[in-house]
Order: C-alpha cells, then structure tokens, then sequence
C-alpha cells in the first residue's frame, strides 16, 4: 500500500497532448475516481501510472520510489480492465495465480493466496472454471481477485463495471468498496459515470482536455464546484440566466460569475414563494413520473431547468402553466464566468 | 445448427445447398471416383482392350519398397517445410498482428502475400537462378566476405526446403496471424501488469491461444508438400525424386495412369490417417 504522487505530467500521442501539465496525489488507502468525458485523458493517465506509457515530463513516485521510466511490469500495480481480460484458456484459479507464478511463489503459498483471494470476492467454489463458464458479474469478481492477490502496492481501475447490467453494476460498487476498505488498497478508478465516482470513492478528479479542473472529496466538488465544467459534469446544473439574477440574494456579487442550482435543490410552486428564498418564474414542459421521484422540465426565459423531487412533494399543476421555481440561497453554486 | 421444424424449412435448405453440392459432385468427387476406378485397372481402357480389374497397382506399392522409401523421404520433407514454416512464419505473424500497425502493415501484408500471386513455376526458376552455383546468393556473399565460399545448394534437399518454404509461408503467417489478431490486446496488458515478462506472455499466452491457428497453417503446409513434385524436380535434380515426382511420373512420362492413380490414393489415405491420429490434438487446441 502506498500513495500515489504523480508532479507535472505531460504526455503526447503525436501532435496531441493527451496529458496537460499533470500533478495530483492519490492518498495511501484512498479511493479515488478520475472522472471526465471521453478524450479528456483519464484513461491516459491511469496508464501512465500503471506504466503503459511514459510521459514526456514529469514524475510518478510510488511510495518513495520514482516510477515513471519503470515499465509496467517492474511497478507492482494490480489493474482491472473494462472487458475483464482474463485469460480464456486458463481456469479461473490458474488466472488469479498467474501473478504469483510470474512472481515464482511457492506452490503451497500460491494455492494457499488463490484460495484466499477467491473466497474474499466470493467464488470459492468456482476455482475450477474457466472464464467462458462464468456470468458477467462473476468474471469481474475474477479479474478484482486477479488484480489484488499479489499484494500490488495501488490498484489500478479502467471502467471496470461498464460492462454490467444496472443492477449488478450496483452490487459490484458495493462489493468493490467492501474489499478496498478490507485490505486498504490505494485504488484509482477510471469512469465516466459520475454517480459510480460519487458512491465509490472517497476522492474524485474531474479531468477535461488532459488536466485535472478540481480535485477533492465527492461532497465538496458537488457542492462547490470550481468552474462550470464541473458544476455542469458532476451532477447536473441549471444555469440562472443573466436576466433572472436581480432581486435574488446570491453569494457574492453578480460580476464575472455565473450562478446555478442543482435539480434536487429546487421546490415547484403554483404561486410566488415567501420571503428568503430564491425564485425564477418559468412554464412547466413536462412532468416525468419515474416512481417513487419524479423530474420537472421547466422553460426558464429560454432555457430548460431540470427538478428532481419525491413525486408526492410536488403539487399538482396545469402543463404548460406558468410555475415559480424556488430554492434556499444557500444551495446557490457560484463559479467564475 | 438450428432445428429444422417444417418440410418446407428442409426444401429450402436443400434448394439453397444444392449448387454447392453439385459443385463439389462434378469438381471432386466425381474426378476422384474415377480416379479411383482406374487405380484398380490392369491398363486404361482406351489403351488396351483387354483390360481388367486387379489389385496389382496397390500390391505393387507393398511389394516394392522404393515407393514407401519414397513416402517416407516426402514425409519427412513436409515435416522439415512445416517447421521452418511455423519457425519463420510465427515471430513474423506475430510482428504482423502486435507490434506494427497502419501502412507499414500493409505494405509488409502485400510482401507476404505477393508469392501468392507469382505463377509458382516463375517462383521456382528465379529461386533455381538464385541458389545455383555463381548464382545470386553466392555471388552476393562473396562479395561481402573476404574468402571463398561455395554453397552448392542447387540440387540438393535444402534447395528443395527452400523452394517449398517460400511457397507455403503465406499459408502459415495468414491463418497465425488471424489467430493472433484475435486476441485482446487486453490480455497481454493484463499479463503485463502483473509481471510477466514478454517470454511467459508468449508461453503462456500467445501461443495457446493462436495454438489452433498454428496447427490449421501446419496442415495446410504439410498435407501439400507430401504431395508435392515441382519444387523437388526443379530444384532437387537428381536429389529431387520424392513420392509426388514418382506419382507424376505415371501420369506423364510412363503413362502408367493405374498406378499413378493407385499411389495417389495411399499418400491420401497416409495423410488422411495422420490428420486423424493427430486431431485429439487438434480437438484440445481447440477448447
């Protein structure tokens, strides 16, 4: 177990720049998500430091040990790979043991930490399969085995549960989290999917065109985010236009910064809301029943706003009639212009 | 296969096969019948009229023993091809499918498969002109090394070797390298990442799961060059005489079509068994 620094990394495919002037640190322990759309070099820069690539400038320390012209077989690192990559023609213990094999452990030990490693994501009793023989959900609980059997010093996760259905992704989180915190393993996690990033990690990086825009625990970067990138990618944001800013009490003075709410911050009213609290005028598009929350579309001088609520807590209203969109200035995200 | 339900499913699937077969009815297995028709005959019938039916073509094989000698040199001679052929052909499909990517890939596909589209006698005198004594190949490395050297390879069963290398390597790194191609980079990242070296990854690796490519190319090399007659006589000369030059023989020179006919038919039944002797290999390289 060890933490990640990874100072000033650069690296270019070409004429492209997929990694900008790089640097964070992934704590000893942590959980951490790279987040971004695809192309903003999240994928680039977990292979940097798994050692797939090396960068044009720059350091990557594990632990106290510089890495970054280290090939990845030499780093002692566990990685997870988004189609599983386990080896079709070995049974799935020959392929959590293959690391220890490379490594030459002794038999006794070998068997004894396959053994192990199965039984903590649960497959004992599928040792003898092979991968062509197992369900989605199980191959991944193969490949998490195979990854943190030989003691990696970081854990190294590529969109590892993009490939599941719904339902058992939502199980696999809640599993990938119990065995990170039992044996405590720095892990980088890759995703696109910010509700995974926001359940899983107890840190997230946003990443855009290469750099990192914020860094910090998954509360702070949703509550306060630090442009309009973030505030628009983690969670969704509903911009307060230019017009609508007078008479609202916001954080700070209106120049050079935009204002906006998130969706779950918002009540939805047939009149004007009392005093101390913010509120837009606007026509109700569509109500969309989804059970047990329902979402608002609301036509805000042109643009659509977004409110998600219990569906009991709001009222009921004429479509296409005209609303009042309130929230506590409080809720107000402020981000530079 | 799916089940076939209804009558008409049957029809179609008849109508639709149908030309297919018929094709393989006229092209193979009909030249084949007779074939083997004439292969019990004493004489053609248009030859002699007194023909008859005999199992002396088949006797003669048993009887004389130049023939299996001969059967046995071609078949050491495949397996001799078929090695040089994995052993070049392999690290060059691998190249092909891991290491080189965009147009050089092309470019170096085109070289591979260009023997493919060369008339094979062509192939076979430019590598007579090359390997024959002051031919290309001598002249070349006597001009780089200080001292004599005399190859004499015209001639002799290395020339044959590497006439018949030339000719069937595409075989080979084509089907290894669709089987290469197939597997994830994904895996060997995987195996990268947890230390193994290039060497385990193509242990372990690589070579199982290309192992049924691997053995597809080996059949395609091995079952022609047993059979094989041009490359021998052209460039073996007097070494040159293996089963296929004998077979051809009868067909061409002594015009003894009956027993051209019935050694054909050994070499496929020799080929036919080893194929079957080897296919719970085959069977196990492929699950």
């Amino acid at each position: 177990m060890s933490r990640v620094d990874v100072a000033n990394v650069t690296k270019k495919f070409g004429q492209a720049v997929a990694l900008d002037d790089v640097s964070i640190t992934f704590e000893d322990g942590g959980f951490f998500a790279l987040l971004g759309p695809s192309g903003s070099g999240k994928t680039t820069l977990l292979r940097t430091i798994a050692g797939f690539y090396f960068p044009e400038a720059g350091t990557i320390r594990i632990g106290e040990q510089n890495v970054e012209t280290v090939p990845v077989e030499k780093r002692d690192i566990g990685m997870m790979f988004q189609n599983y990559a386990l080896f079709p023609n070995m049974s799935v213990a020959d392929n959590v043991g293959f690391g220890l094999r490379v490594r030459k452990t002794p038999a006794a030990e070998e068997k004894r930490r396959i053994a192990e490693a199965l039984e903590l994501v649960q497959l004992g009793a599928m040792a003898n399969r092979k991968p062509s023989q197992l369900s989605g959900g199980q191959r991944q609980r193969v490949a998490l085995a195979r990854a943190i059997v030989t003691n990696p010093r970081v854990l190294l996760l590529d969109e590892p549960l993009s490939a599941l259905d719904k339902t058992l992704r939502v199980d696999m989180q809640i599993e990938l989290k119990r065995i990170q915190r039992e044996i405590g393993i720095t892990t980088i996690f890759v995703t696109h999917d910010q509700e995974e990033a926001l359940t899983l990690s107890d840190r997230i990086g946003i990443l855009k065109a290469g750099r990192i825009v914020q860094a910090g625990p998954p509360r702070e970067v949703y509550d306060r985010p630090i442009d309009a990138f973030a505030a628009g990618f983690l969670g969704e944001a509903n911009w307060l236009p230019e017009a609508a800013l007078s008479g609202l009490s916001l954080p700070g003075s209106p120049g050079g910064r935009r204002f906006a709410t998130r969706p779950e911050m918002l009540s939805i009213s047939a009149e004007a809301p009392g005093e101390g609290r913010n509120a837009v005028k606007g026509r109700l598009q569509q109500r969309v029943f989804a059970g047990a929350m329902a979402t608002c579309l609301v036509d805000v001088a042109g643009q659509q706003w977004k409110l998600v609520a219990r569906d009991r807590d709001i009222p009921e209203l004429p479509g296409g009639g005209e609303v009042w969109l309130s929230w506590d200035p409080a809720d107000t995200l402020a981000v530079p212009a | 296969m799916a089940e076939l339900v209804t009558p008409a499913e049957r029809r179609r699937l008849f109508t639709l096969l149908s030309p297919a077969y018929l094709w393989l009815l006229v092209a193979v297995f009909l030249p084949l019948s007779a074939m083997l028709f004439f292969s019990f005959l004493t004489d053609m019938p248009q030859d002699a009229p007194d023909w008859g039916v005999t199992l002396g073509n088949y006797a003669e094989f048993l009887t004389n023993p130049t023939y299996s000698t001969l059967l046995a040199k071609s078949l050491k001679l495949a397996v001799t091809v078929t090695f040089f052929c994995v052993l070049i052909g392999y690290p060059c499909a691998l190249v092909l499918a891991k290491s080189i990517k965009g147009r050089s890939r092309e470019a170096l596909f085109l070289m591979v498969i260009l023997p493919f589209w060369s008339n094979s006698l062509v192939r076979i005198f430019s590598w007579a002109i090359v390997l024959r004594g002051n031919g290309v190949l001598e002249r070349a490395i006597n001009f780089v090394l200080p001292f004599d050297v005399r190859l004499n390879l015209m001639f002799t069963t290395d020339a044959v070797v590497i006439g018949l290398v030339h000719s069937y390597l595409p075989y080979v790194i084509l089907t290894l390298y669709l089987a290469l191609q197939a597997v994830d980079d994904d895996l060997i990242d995987a195996a990268r990442s947890m230390g193994a070296s290039k060497l385990t990854i193509l242990r372990r690796i690589l070579l199982p799961l290309s192992l049924p490519g691997l053995l597809a190319g080996a059949v395609l090399v091995f079952v022609p060059v047993v059979g094989s007659f041009m490359e021998p006589r052209i460039l073996g000369g007097r070494m040159g005489t293996y089963y296929g030059t004998v077979i051809e023989d009868q067909f061409v020179a002594v015009y003894n079509w009956p027993l051209g006919a019935a050694l054909s038919f050994i070499l496929l039944a020799v080929v036919i068994v080893i194929l079957a002797a080897a296919s719970p290999v085959l069977k196990r390289a492929q699950t």
